[in-house]
């Protein structure tokens, strides 16, 4: 089954208005996810990791309900169906 | 979301004044009486716009802002039509080489590049690095010399991030730059940005066990006048210094200030000796001192300063101006300028004699750049 990863608002604007991504295949990692994401919607992927690859301080990304930092970080593996939401921390004024 | 902004004019005369917020931009314009205001904003809604710039070297009117936040980082747009429309949040091209450990966290500084080289632009960036464009902004990459110095490890991020600030170009030998970070110090380079040396030697570090290190200084601002090389004041995290020979020696000369921290620094368009600030009370309390909102200008390159207070609060006015929130315009009379932290613009069309309110109410004020159309 397609992997979906949902987007916040803030980023909506840069995936033709989309509130989620279908991929088309079943990535194995959360990093494969995020580089299939770079192929159709770039600006996306530089807004949720920085130019070295890693996933912004402030930008959370969950598989499932948990939280990456807590499961493998981008080698977290995806199950089929599995479903990825990008939030921003909750923070600043 | 705020309706989108349109564009200001850009005729020839206009004076602009270009206002970045920490939630997003706005763009003043008037003519050169500076007495009526017109506004358009906030561009980029919701972003923080640190750095502003207007490029107008042969005869481009081209604008550049660099919007960004802490969550998603930072863009470097420009438009060439008053900002009526900008370049795509898509395109991203400031960017540290893979294997640096380093992203770009926010853009401090857009500076355009000397005459000679009109497709030259110049960044500073936090992490406190100088990045540089020859083709007009498409493609930036960082000044190998700078990025990696030998000093790099040993500086460490101020209240406001690892930046750097300031870029000062001698306006007679391109391959002389001097850059301000913060913290850090001052640097200067001889040869295009190959290699950098700390030019700190006079300059006060406070927070430091030693008080007169190489580097390691908490350089506010430095500013310079291009009828007047070599010359260079510094408003530090305390301390007022001027430099006569490109930073070898700084000198003393808060000569008369209320008190000599302070962030925002601006010279005169016309006159190599006169500089503006404004004081704040401490690192403790960075608020203008007994609560009066004053400007202080010297016209004696340091040897005395004197307050400007006509049309600002004298009274209950706890106000911080930021590094980047004091500038002037190149009219004649000189127009000066300031954000403030709770969101006011004043302006003065005389030098400093008196001031107007020209807008309250703005996000806090982080960035102020003023320009006179046509007059680069």
């Amino acid at each position: 089954m397609a992997v979906t990863i949902s987007l916040p608002g803030q980023l909506r604007d840069l995936a033709e208005g989309r509130h989620e991504v279908v991929l088309d295949t079943t990535p194995a990692s959360v990093g494969d996810a995020m580089r299939e994401l770079r192929e159709r919607y770039p600006a996306v992927y530089e807004r949720v990791l920085t130019e070295q690859g890693e996933v912004r301080p402030h930008v959370n990304l969950f598989v499932d309900g948990t939280e990456i930092r807590r499961t493998g970080g981008l080698a977290t593996a995806l199950g089929d169906g599995a479903s990825i939401d990008i939030i921003p921390s909750v923070s600043g004024g | 979301m705020p309706e989108t902004p349109g564009a200001i004019h850009l005729d020839d005369g206009d004076v602009v004044l270009l206002v970045g917020t920490t939630k997003g931009a706005f763009l003043f314009r008037s003519d050169r009486e500076r007495e009526e205001w017109t506004a358009e904003g906030p561009h980029f809604p919701g972003s923080e716009v640190y750095a502003l710039a207007l490029d107008q070297r042969e005869g481009r009117r081209t604008l550049w802002a660099a919007p960004g936040n802490p969550f998603f980082g930072v863009t470097l747009r420009k438009s060439d039509d008053g900002g009526g429309d900008w370049s795509a949040e898509e395109e991203r091209p400031v960017r540290f080489p893979e294997g640096s450990d380093m992203s770009v966290n926010r853009i401090w500084q857009i500076r355009p590049g000397p005459a000679s080289r009109p497709d030259r632009l110049y960044l500073g960036v936090e992490p406190s690095c100088l990045f540089v464009s020859d083709d007009g902004g498409d493609s930036w990459q960082p000044v190998r010399g700078f990025l990696e110095h030998e000093h790099r490890e040993s500086w460490t991020p101020g209240a406001g991030g690892m930046c750097m600030h300031t870029i000062v170009q001698d306006p007679g030998d391109e391959n002389r730059l001097v850059v301000a970070i913060s913290t850090g110090g001052v640097y200067r380079t001889e040869n295009g940005g190959r290699s950098w040396r700390a030019r700190n030697s006079g300059v006060r570090a406070e927070f430091l066990p030693d008080k007169h290190p190489e580097f390691g200084q908490c350089v506010h601002k430095v500013v310079s006048h291009p009828d007047r090389p070599g010359r260079l004041f510094l408003q530090n995290h305390w301390g007022l210094y001027r430099s006569d020979d490109w930073g070898d020696e700084w000198v003393d000369i808060a000569n008369g200030v209320p008190s000599d921290f302070g962030f925002g620094m601006a010279m005169h368009p016309h006159d190599p000796d006169t500089v503006y600030i404004v004081p704040l009370e401490s690192d403790q309390f960075r608020c203008t001192p007994e609560a009066k909102l004053r400007v202080y200008r010297t016209r004696d390159a340091g040897e005395s300063w004197h307050p400007l207070s006509e049309g600002l609060p004298q009274e209950e006015a706890f106000e911080t101006v930021l590094r980047d929130a004091l500038d002037t315009d190149s009219a004649d009379p000189a127009g000066v300028y300031f954000g403030t932290r709770s969101g006011h613009v004043y302006g003065s069309a005389d030098e400093g004699e008196s001031w107007t309110l020209i807008r309250d109410g703005l996000p806090p004020v982080v960035c102020v750049k003023a320009a006179v159309i046509g007059a680069a």
